[in-house]
């Protein structure tokens, strides 16, 4: 019916004996939108790199509007019309806008800069495509949407007729994410065709005409569409059936932690405003709201990073004054902070440092101020064995983990020290289905043994699996909780819009 | 007080500032360019050091004076070759191969010059550059006056100042080098070769700073001796963050720090009962405390000193 501007046939590629893409072959038609849907390290992102250039493939071709392109060249295949919108912006803080777009997109010999048609051709660009953003920002400046929506006009600006999305809304909140993909549809429809890298399945249904399924580096599966459902999807991307694990009835036990109308004020803003709950020894006690809405405070709060400005806290029946980050590990707190690579875990250090780093002032794992390496890494290797940490063992740079990898192995350092109490920030954020499954079992264990968990999420679907009882955070308050059995997503979705607020009025 | 007007309403202080300033403008006109592509640069002492000495014994050796300063930026470029290779092919840490260029820059400089030029009570001297007077200019009052003292290099280094202001901001070879230096792999993608150009802009600038140091002994002054650098790499090293990485500013910063110095000098001589190294210190003391006040709010390049590696993020 419509013409391929894209054909990809038979690309290989192997790093080291491990062969991350095998074989493949997919098209992409004018006016398309087509998922490549897998789970981390199905290749996807490989094959997106051999398409732009940056790897070069060992076996196959690809073709662009008939004409092959030359591999292991970016230049080329911006030139051919393809381009790449990174997960990880390519552009520089502190440049402006318009120096992000314009580099390398005129001869580098020339004695002056054409800026003020480079302006023009940009403004005509937002325009046409409602991305409005203002040349003259510095970069560093705007919102990750914003940022995004320049990554996006730099690859218009270099005239693509493809546009590669690598998980365009890993970094994005919901609405943002919404916008981005009215704004690909209407590429779409304007002619342009676009790849967008994803492993969630709810955007995937919603944005695609067709989606593609790596597994293993192989294509698995191809559907279109309308013509698929979430649960066959999910289970083609895995190899076998998931089902993400589900609460059972089980008793709670005696309050542990408790916030009576607990204020946290930063600069003058309140960042929380009389917060109160009662967490349970043995229940999950899920807190839902938009992100933004005071989870990071409520969170480093908890944590001991924050300190309140009013209200009480009781832990374990007994009212605390200001607590530390040491405090919380001393009373058998557990943490999952939100973001894993910036509070938890350090990247460059091995697994087995991440894993004592906390603990490392225990007679365990110090003796007379040297470190007991040997206790420290036979306790990291406990983690990755019960665990399932895989891609590397205690000695390697935790780095090198996968996200996936990394929570786990987040997840066991607290864990495996049977916390009383655990503070879980988005804990499966970012995560492919297999992760996801398994990090939820995790916690589902610690609260059959015993944990009182408060799972802070902005997932529905999760917090409706996990949760015993609910609350919404909107605006630094929250709800007064309700039991899980009595809600649904649409109940809940009104509690995170703020709703019962004209209840109590 | 009436002191410190008469020095500063004295042509004679600021014909001493344009002096002692160009081989400052020249250093951190070098280092802002090396540091904009994302390689800092410690060599520029070394490097100065030998400009300064194969410069003047090119010309002790019979070549005009210009070929003398070409021939110091000839060496520069060695160096910066040298520095570009161990930092931007090899990866290595950029202070641990700027210092040992330094070192072996510095070193190699004594030793070339004891080898090639006998011991002797006074050092060997050339004829320097000499003041040159620019037509309707030199008949400015005062202006005049202070501008007739300079030699030929310092108005090449005023020049350079805006030439290299034009190019970092106004055209697409100053954006390829600032992108180099705020992230290289955004350049790579949009087809810019960040190696090629961190290479250029070390070279180039290492370049620069052997000019600076050959300015010493081809027109300050007209002999060579060990150590007559005295820090001043590392004062460009400074006036590079003050300067904000912009070059406009990296000359007032030259200029500033000029004036404080030739400023110090006359205060010595005017001013008695006060221990003369109080008022060496000087110029120091108000750098640093212009520095705190300006290079709070200066944007680094945001790669510098970031090994830069195909295929890695």
């Amino acid at each position: 019916m419509t013409e391929n501007v894209l054909e990809i046939d038979g690309v290989s590629k192997s790093f080291g004996g491990n062969k991350a893409n095998d074989g493949i072959s997919m098209t992409l038609a004018r006016g398309e939108i087509v998922a490549l849907l897998g789970e981390n390290g199905a290749g996807k992102t490989t094959l997106m790199s051999i398409l732009f250039g940056h790897y070069t493939p060992d076996e196959g071709r690809i073709r662009v509007a008939g004409a092959d392109l030359p591999p292991g060249r970016p230049r080329a295949a911006i030139h051919a019309g393809i381009g790449m919108v990174h997960q990880h912006f390519s552009l520089a803080p502190n440049l402006t806008v318009l120096e992000n777009v314009m580099t390398g997109t005129e001869k580098l010999w020339s004695l002056r800069s054409e800026s003020g048609r480079a302006r023009a051709k940009l403004k005509a660009l937002a325009e046409r495509f409602g991305l409005v953003v203002d040349p003259d920002a510095r970069l560093g400046d705007l919102s990750v949407g914003e940022q995004q929506r320049v990554e996006i006009l730099k690859a218009l600006y270099n005239d693509a007729r493809i546009l590669i999305l690598d998980e365009p809304t890993a970094v994005l909140t919901n609405l943002e994410a919404e916008t981005l993909f009215s704004t690909l549809k209407e590429m779409a429809r304007q002619g342009l065709s676009l790849i967008f890298i994803s492993h969630k399945l709810d955007e995937v249904m919603a944005a695609a005409d067709r989606v593609v399924v790596l597994r293993g580096g192989k294509v698995v599966a191809e559907r279109r569409a309308a013509e698929t459902s979430k649960a066959e999807l999910a289970e083609l991307m895995v190899g076998h059936r998931v089902a993400r694990p589900v609460r059972e009835a089980h008793e709670r036990g005696a309050p542990v932690l408790e916030a009576a109308s607990v204020s946290v004020r930063i600069d003058g803003v309140d960042r929380l405003k009389e917060v109160s709950f009662r967490l349970h020894a043995g229940e999950v006690l899920g807190i839902i709201g938009v992100s933004g809405n005071g989870q990071a405070a409520l969170a480093s709060l908890l944590s001991g990073t924050l300190v309140r400005s009013a209200g009480d806290i009781l832990l374990y029946g007994e009212a605390i004054g200001d607590f530390s980050v040491a405090d919380t590990v001393a009373s058998g707190i557990g943490r999952i902070p939100e973001d894993r690579t910036r509070e938890g875990a350090i990247g460059e250090m091995a697994v087995w440092e991440n894993a004592v780093l906390e603990r490392i002032d225990e007679p365990r794992f110090s003796r007379r101020g040297l470190v007991d390496r040997r206790a420290a890494i036979a306790f990291a290797e406990t983690i990755v064995r019960d665990f399932d940490v895989r891609g590397g063992g205690a000695r390697t740079r935790t780095r090198l983990l996968s996200g996936g990898n990394m929570q786990k192995l987040i997840l066991g350092r607290n864990l495996a020290e049977r916390p009383r109490i655990l503070i879980a920030a988005q804990p499966a954020r970012g995560l492919d289905e297999g992760a996801v499954a398994a990090v939820h079992a995790r916690i589902l264990e610690a609260r059959k043994a015993g944990t009182a968990v408060l799972l802070i999420s902005e997932d529905l679907d999760e917090v409706i699996g996990l949760a015993d009882r609910i609350q919404a955070i909107v605006g630094g308050r929250l709800s007064p909780p309700v039991s899980a059995d009595d809600v649904d997503a649409r109940a809940l979705g009104l509690m995170m819009a703020g709703a019962w607020k004209k209840e109590a009025a | 007080m009436s002191i410190v007007l008469d020095i500063i309403a004295s042509s004679g202080l600021w014909a001493a500032v344009l002096r002692i300033a160009t081989p400052l403008i020249f250093g951190t006109l070098g280092a802002l360019l090396c540091e904009r592509a994302g390689v800092l640069n410690l060599g520029i002492e070394g490097i100065m050091t030998f400009g300064a000495m194969v410069g003047w014994l090119a010309v002790y050796h019979g070549a005009d004076l210009w070929t003398g300063l070409l021939v110091a930026a000839l060496a520069g470029a060695v160096f910066g070759l040298l520095h570009a290779s161990l930092t931007v092919t090899l990866g290595l840490s950029q202070h641990v191969s700027g210092l040992g260029v330094t070192l072996f820059a510095s070193s190699l400089s004594y030793y070339l010059f004891r080898l090639i030029v006998p011991l002797s009570g006074s050092p060997p001297t050339i004829e320097p550059f000499a003041p040159v007077n620019v037509p309707l200019l030199a008949d400015l009052p005062f202006i005049g006056a202070v501008l007739s003292a300079q030699t030929p290099p310092t108005y090449l280094a005023l020049l350079l100042a805006l030439l290299l202001a034009y190019v970092v901001f106004r055209t697409p070879l100053g954006l390829a080098i600032r992108m180099t230096g705020e992230n290289p792999h955004a350049a790579e993608a949009q087809g810019v070769n960040p190696m090629a150009v961190r290479y250029g802009a070390v070279i180039v600038g290492s370049a620069l700073m052997a000019v600076g140091g050959g300015f010493l002994t081809l027109s300050a002054f007209n002999s060579f001796f060990p150590t007559m650098i005295q820090g001043r790499g590392w004062i460009c090293i400074a006036l590079v963050v003050f300067a904000s990485w912009r070059p406009g500013r990296a000359l007032f910063g030259a200029l500033l720090f000029a004036f404080f110095d030739a400023f110090q000098l006359r205060l010595q001589t005017a001013v008695d009962g006060v221990p003369y190294q109080v008022f060496l210190m000087t110029p120091y003391i108000l750098s640093i405390v212009a520095l705190c006040v300006m290079a709070r709010r200066a944007r680094v390049p945001q790669a510098l000193m970031q090994p830069y590696r195909r295929g890695e993020r």
